[in-house]
């Protein structure tokens, strides 16, 4: 931690890191979507798991030094494995290069343009209140103290949350649905 | 340029961009659902921004909540996806439309 600090305090490293991770995340995000060499969705797997990885950096720039950790411990370990245990279970074909809908593309670039109008409209449009220097870290002690105190009802009902998707999942992967 | 809370919302829209596009466009349901991961991850990266920008740690509980329920959603589609292979033999959006009109 206080490595990481040391290198976070200066102020040209993690300029200079913010832009090779973004590029990093962006490329390997667009490899996932649509890679020119492969079909295959293993490997958008792979590069969904590099994405993952990439944004953990990001967080570390933030000082969200606990939510790398969870990013890294739950996508990349936890959500990628189940990804690919449900892509080898189906056995997939290699999705086949059928002709892309002149449909798909216009509704693509139509809601892409209209999220772009409003994010370029509410960013000139709005004081973001942003902080040159801000000070806060999100270390695990930090996120522990306001996660039991402030918040330990949203946490309890996530907790049943997690308890009714695990029944669900038994349910729904039962050989004979009812 | 110094990177401030600008350039971080910038990385997130277009990646939640990427995100929909890749939804609107693969045919693959797998593939859709990891889109699907991709624009749940912009909107944290532009929670955990705000959050540092403002110094208020609220937005990285969210984004605790945020990947808590994402990890239950992603264990809920995949077995709807299995359930549906084992029905249909296929993972196909396009040969999904028995509740076409």
């Amino acid at each position: 931690m206080e490595a990481i600090n040391n290198l976070l305090g200066g102020s040209a490293v993690p300029d200079v890191l913010f832009y090779v991770f973004a590029a990093f995340t962006l490329l390997c995000g667009v490899l996932v979507i649509a890679n020119p060499f492969s079909r295959n969705p293993v490997t958008s797997a792979m590069f969904l798991v590099l994405t993952i990885i990439s944004m953990a950096g990001l967080f570390v720039l933030l000082h969200a030094f606990f939510l790398a950790a969870v990013q890294i411990l739950v996508y990349a370990g936890a959500v990628i494995v189940l990804f690919l245990f449900v892509i080898m279970l189906l056995d997939l074909k290699e999705e086949q290069r059928r002709r892309i809908k002149m449909f798909g593309i216009v509704a693509g670039l139509i809601s892409v343009g209209t999220i772009l109008a409003i994010f370029l409209k509410s960013l000139n449009a709005t004081n973001l209140n942003a902080q040159s220097s801000p000070t806060i870290e999100g270390g695990t002690a930090a996120l522990g103290k306001l996660l039991f105190t402030q918040y330990v009802l949203p946490f309890e009902v996530v907790s049943v949350l997690l308890l009714v998707a695990m029944i669900g999942v038994i349910l729904l992967s039962k050989k004979d649905l009812k | 340029m110094h990177v401030g809370l600008e350039q971080y919302l910038t990385v997130s829209f277009l990646l939640f961009s990427l995100g929909l596009l890749g939804v609107i466009m693969r045919r693959n349901l797998l593939v859709i659902y990891m889109s699907l991961e991709l624009m749940l991850n912009a909107a944290n990266l532009a929670l955990v921004a705000f959050s540092r920008f403002n110094n208020n740690l609220n937005g990285q509980i969210l984004v605790f909540f945020i990947i808590t329920v994402a990890a239950a959603e992603v264990s809920v589609g995949l077995a709807l996806i299995v359930a549906l292979y084992r029905k249909r033999q296929t993972a196909h959006v396009e040969d999904l439309t028995s509740m076409k009109l």
